[in-house]
C-alpha cells in the first residue's frame, strides 16, 4: 500500500469534516481522501453508482473512516450491509465516532468494523490520530486482496 | 519520522509513538478522552493479550521484544487451537478467571495443531460472548489466500512475523499502542462450554 491508497470518510457534521481534511493536510498524507456524508452516500459511493460511476474520479477506497450516527442510513446499516458484499470484503473499516458508548464499540466490532476510534476534541490529536489510522492501516498492515477474493 | 517497515528496513530510531505524539509533548490527551470516560472500558496496562502460538522459538522472541518495547501488560500464551479454545471457554486449567483473564486482544497464528487459526478464529467469531474480542493474525504465512482467508472468517489485522528481534520489538510496540491504547475494545464475557456430543 502506498500514498495512492484512497480513503473514504462517512461523516455528516461538516465541521468533523473540516477538521479530518485539515488533519490529513498537517500530517502530510497524500492519499486521497473522498468524503461522503451520510450512510446511503456511502454505500452508492462503495457501489459505483451515480454519481460516483467514474471509478478514476471516485476510486474503490481500502480504508473506510466511519462515523456512527448519520442521518437516513447510520454506521451500523453500513456495517450490515457491507458484510453482505463479498466483493468489499478486502475493505478495512475503521469506526470513527464520537460516541463512546461501550455498547456501540461492541456492536461495531460484531458488525464487522476492524477497529473503533473516539474522535479527538483538538487539532493535534486529530493530526496524530489520522497519522496513526494511515500509518498502521495503509502502511504497517497487510491488506487482503481484492482481486483474490473467493478464492 | 515515518517508520518503515519490512525487515530490510533500517532500525529507526525512535520507537513508533513519539512519531505519532511530535506535535503534542506530553501525548497523554489522547489517551486520556478514553480514560476519562466513566463508559468505556478503560484500557490500560493491565490489558490482557493471549497469544496463540505453538513454536517455542517465536514465543521466547515474543516475549523479549514484549519486555525491550517496554509492553507490560499481562501476557497468557497457549500453544495450539484446542487450547485456545479451552482458555476462552474456561475450561479445566482455565477455569480460574482471576488467573485466566479473559483477554483485550488475541495475537493468533494460523499454522497450529490441533485446530489451526482459522479454525479458532471463525470459533471465535461465532460465540457471543467473545465474537466481537479484536484478533490480530501473526503468522509467519504471507500467501495471499491466507490473508483473505483470515479476513473474511473475521480477523480484524493481519501481520507477516517480523524475522529478526528489532523488527519483533517495533511490532510489538504498534500493537500495544494501536490496540491496547488508541482503539477501544468491547466488551467481552466467557462463552458458555459448549455440551460435548455423546
Amino acid at each position: 500500500m502506498n500514498d495512492g491508497a484512497t480513503i473514504l470518510l462517512a461523516e455528516d457534521r461538516e465541521d468533523d469534516v473540516i477538521l479530518v481534511q485539515k488533519a490529513f493536510e498537517k500530517g502530510g498524507i497524500r492519499n486521497p481522501l473522498f468524503v461522503v456524508r451520510d450512510g446511503q452516500e456511502a454505500i452508492d459511493y462503495l457501489t459505483g453508482v451515480f454519481p460516483f460511476s467514474d471509478r478514476d474520479r471516485f476510486p474503490v477506497p481500502s480504508l473506510l473512516l466511519l462515523d456512527l450516527k448519520m442521518p437516513r442510513v447510520d454506521g451500523f446499516d453500513v456495517l450490515r450491509w457491507l458484510r453482505t458484499q463479498p466483493n468489499l470484503a478486502p475493505l478495512r473499516v475503521v469506526v470513527l465516532t464520537s460516541s463512546q458508548d461501550i455498547r456501540d464499540v461492541s456492536k461495531a466490532y460484531q458488525l464487522g468494523a476492524n477497529s473503533f476510534l473516539v474522535k479527538p476534541l483538538d487539532f493535534h490529536n486529530t493530526v496524530a490520530m489520522v497519522e496513526t489510522i494511515t500509518d498502521y492501516w495503509l502502511r504497517m498492515n497487510l491488506a487482503a486482496d481484492a482481486s483474490a477474493v473467493g478464492q | 519520522m515515518r517508520l518503515r517497515w519490512g525487515s530490510n528496513a533500517p532500525s529507526p530510531s525512535a520507537p513508533f509513538v513519539s512519531v505519532c505524539f511530535r506535535n503534542s509533548p506530553h501525548g497523554s490527551k489522547f489517551q486520556k478522552q478514553a480514560d476519562f470516560s466513566k463508559e468505556v472500558r478503560v484500557v490500560s496496562d493491565t490489558s490482557v493479550i493471549l497469544i496463540v502460538e505453538d513454536r517455542e522459538d517465536d514465543i521466547l522472541l515474543m516475549r523479549r521484544a514484549f519486555e525491550r518495547a517496554s509492553v507490560t501488560n499481562p501476557i497468557q500464551i497457549v500453544r495450539d487451537g484446542e487450547e485456545a479454545i479451552a482458555y476462552l471457554i474456561g475450561e479445566g486449567q482455565y477455569a480460574n478467571r482471576d488467573e485466566y483473564p479473559l483477554p483485550n486482544l488475541v495475537l493468533l497464528d494460523l499454522k497450529l495443531p490441533r485446530k489451526d487459526g482459522f479454525e479458532v478464529l471463525s470459533w471465535i467469531r461465532s460465540q457471543p460472548g467473545i465474537r466481537a474480542l479484536p484478533v490480530v493474525v501473526l503468522t509467519s504465512s504471507n500467501q495471499i489466500q491466507d490473508v483473505n482467508r483470515a479476513y473474511q472468517l473475521g480477523a480484524n489485522s493481519f501481520f507477516v512475523k517480523e524475522l529478526d528481534f528489532q523488527g519483533t520489538v517495533d511490532l510489538s510496540k504498534l500493537l500495544q499502542t494501536y490496540w491496547l491504547k488508541k482503539t477501544l475494545t468491547p466488551e467481552a464475557s466467557r462463552p458458555e462450554r459448549k455440551p460435548r456430543a455423546s
